[in-house]
């Protein structure tokens, strides 16, 4: 990408059989992926689940395992990272500290002989809302500040593909919103292609075209945020984007068009369309906000699954909605999210509750959720390079 | 020691000062008998007080081989550190970067010359160029100063190179920098400080190096060798003038570097 121009377009990018391994570690399993140019595409997932090491792929900075990297439908598995039409915005934001703001950011543009690198680079950090601060060090600033000098750094290259790593982490809401308008018209005016990594699920459903929830090195699931939020498949993702109750059981019968699971002696019935195993040990969920809460038991009719009756052990009101825990004998804790349309809670704490919910907003999935907690706490590598990035920085000011 | 109260001024507490200053006067002795002697009119040995002149000042290369012996010091400590910075510090970040069969081994061996007696170090060194057939001179001298400077650099440049963040030369390759670009612009830059220190540290072993010397100089003076020769008949005044004059260029570098360093601080504080 040695020459003196900004990509025209976005560039489409294709992940074929990757893996990466670690000495004594897999980071990535088997991934295959492909990004539409022109696209914006969320990458969600929990710490260390290889977010970043799969920018890392992309970007050339670490070599895959296995497995092949097409962008814009060039491989470029075996280019130098100097070389190839991409930029990064890195998790631990890596601004240059012997450099001014200004500096920093005209790096990529003088590197490639772009026409008056100051001048766009100016115009970057306008964007970012940080031009009065040009003339400063990297160091001089805030989290939030430097965090948007790494953006306007990447941004101002016009990449065909950018990879942005969590890079509103450090920004507050007001901001953040603001930044992630602003990323959205960059993309939307040039047709770049973003590749988005966060924590936030809701920045994710919100900005991007197509969502795309890892866990251990895998992408779970992939789709339209709607369409990951309405059909999850896997237990991870019903719990990872938004909340679900989970319910197991084996499957009793089936009719035409869905299947009945017998959940500690109820039957709970889940359309097939909407269910990814029909036979066997099936676990069936539903969000809570699907849920309706009844102080007596609900009058049984097709369509429409009830449980109960289970006591109220947790009321917590959350403006918009009040959020109920129903301990259901044999079953466990169920979760309402109710919407707030009268004064008070609908049920009170201690008391006696039933839920139900039409059959058409179940779902069911391809596993069983598991018993232990998924992760074991650990650093995550945002803090790691936090820190690293904090000692240099105090020696730097010793020297 | 402001905090000693009245009621039980101990005896240490009372020594302490008295005894700071003596050794303070102790240390302090040798560089000004020599600063006051360069300006002793002296004419064959400078032990006795004569009378003030500034003519050793004024001309300093009178007296045989001072200058001489100067300018030889300068070129290999010139030199020698420059081999010693080069070398030193693209071993430095081999050593802190990559990973390869005798990371370790390379470590621990370059720790060996700080240790060896300069003794050792110096007949050792003498026995091979005898062996190897290079003729003792100033070429013998420059490589043995390479070679003992050469683990100081090591060490300084290494601990700077393992606390500069990797992500930083990532970034500068993500950002279309070559191999080359990216250590000129962000590498060097960054590591500047730890290689002046090393490049300073470097010289000044060199400069006063006078046991691994002996060994190696064939006929050559260095400054130090000069000195110790001439002590048996006398140390001419300008001995003292260069020696003075080397230790107030070192004091002002110091001074310099901490005022520079002092008024940088400010002016970033002033910005922020
Ligand atoms: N150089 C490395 N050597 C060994 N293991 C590594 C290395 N880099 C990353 N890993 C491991 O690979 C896994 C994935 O790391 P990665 O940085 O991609 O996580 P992530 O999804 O970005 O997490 P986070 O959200 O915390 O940033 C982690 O378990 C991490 O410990
Ligand atoms: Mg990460």
């Amino acid at each position: 990408m040695a020459g003196g121009a900004f990509a025209e377009a976005g560039a489409d990018l294709e992940l074929i059989g990757i893996s990466k391994r670690f000495p004594g570690f897999t980071a990535i399993e088997e991934l295959d992926l492909r990004i539409p140019a022109g696209s914006f595409f969320a990458l969600l997932g929990p710490s260390g689940c290889g977010k970043t090491t799969t920018l890392r792929l992309v970007a050339g900075l670490e070599e895959p395992t296995t497995g092949r990297i097409l962008i814009g439908g060039k491989d470029v598995t075996n280019v130098k990272s100097f070389k190839r039409p991409v930029n990064t915005v890195f998790q631990s934001y890596a601004l240059f500290p012997h450099m001014t703001v200004l500096e920093n950011v005209a790096f990529g543009l003088r590197r490639r002989n772009i026409a008056d690198p100051v001048g766009k680079a100016h115009e970057a950090l306008r964007l970012v809302e940080l031009d009065h601060l040009a003339a400063r060090r990297p160091l001089q600033l805030s989290g939030g500040q430097q965090q948007r000098v790494a953006l306007a750094r990447a941004i101002v290259n016009r990449p065909a593909l950018l990879l942005l790593d969590e890079p509103l982490g450090a920004l507050d809401l007001k901001l953040r919103r603001q930044m992630q308008l602003e990323l959205k018209s960059i993309q939307n005016e040039v047709g770049l292609t973003f590749l988005h990594v966060t924590h936030d699920q809701e920045e994710a459903m919100t900005m991007a075209d197509t969502v795309a929830v890892m866990n251990r090195g895998q992408i779970e699931q992939m789709g339209a945020p709607e369409e990951l939020y309405e059909l999850p498949k896997t237990s991870f993702v019903a719990n990872f984007l938004g909340q679900s109750n989970l319910f197991t059981g084996p499957v009793t019968s089936s009719t035409g068009s869905s299947i009945v699971v017998d959940v500690a002696g109820v039957k709970v019935e889940v359309p097939k369309d909407r269910a990814q195993r029909h036979a066997g040990e099936v676990t069936v969920g539903v969000r809570p906000e699907k849920l309706m809460l009844h102080t007596s038991a609900p009058k049984q009719s097709a369509g429409s699954n009830s449980l109960g009756p289970g006591r109220v052990t947790d009321v917590s009101f959350s403006g918009v909605s009040t959020q109920y825990q129903i301990a259901i004998p044999g079953i466990g804790l169920v979760t309402v999210f109710a919407q707030n349309m009268v004064f008070g809670p609908v049920v009170n704490l201690g008391s006696a509750a039933w839920v139900s919910w039409s059959v058409e907003h179940g779902f069911g999935l391809l596993d069983e959720p598991e018993r232990a907690p998924r992760f074991a706490a650990d650093t995550d590598t945002a803090t790691i390079a936090m820190q690293t990035r904090h000692e240099l920085l105090a020696e730097i000011e010793e020297a | 020691m402001r905090t000693f109260s009245f009621g039980k001024l101990s005896l240490g507490t009372a020594l302490l000062p008295i005894y700071s200053a003596l050794a303070l006067v102790f240390l302090l002795v040798p560089i000004v008998y020599t600063f006051v002697f360069s300006f002793n009119d002296s004419v064959k040995s400078n032990i006795v007080w004569v009378g003030f002149t500034l003519d050793n000042w004024t001309n300093v290369c009178n007296a045989q081989g001072v200058c001489g012996a100067f300018f030889t010091s300068m070129l290999v400590g010139v030199v020698a550190t420059v081999i010693a910075t080069v070398l030193g510090t693209l071993m430095a970040i081999a050593l802190a970067r990559y990973r390869f069969r005798a990371r370790s081994a390379i470590s621990l061996l370059l720790f060996l010359p700080m240790a060896t007696p300069e003794v050792v170090l110096g007949a050792g060194l003498a026995a091979q160029f005898l062996s190897a057939g290079v003729p003792k001179g100033l070429l013998t001298i420059i490589i043995a100063h390479a070679l003992f400077c050469l683990s100081f650099v090591v060490v300084t440049v290494k601990a700077r190179v393992a606390s500069l963040d990797p992500a930083l030369e990532e970034a500068g390759r993500d950002l279309y920098g070559s191999p080359l670009q990216v250590f000129w612009k962000i590498t060097f830059p960054l590591l500047l400080p730890g290689i002046t220190a090393a490049a300073l540290l470097s010289f000044a072993l060199s400069f006063d190096d006078f046991i691994i010397t002996r060994f190696n100089n064939g006929g050559v003076e260095t400054f130090p060798i000069f000195v110790y020769t001439a002590a048996a008949r006398g140390v001419p005044a300008e001995a003292n003038v260069i020696a003075s004059a080397v230790f107030i260029l070192a004091l002002v570098i110091v001074v310099v570097s901490q005022l520079t360093s002092a008024a940088r601080r400010k002016r970033l504080a002033k910005q922020a």
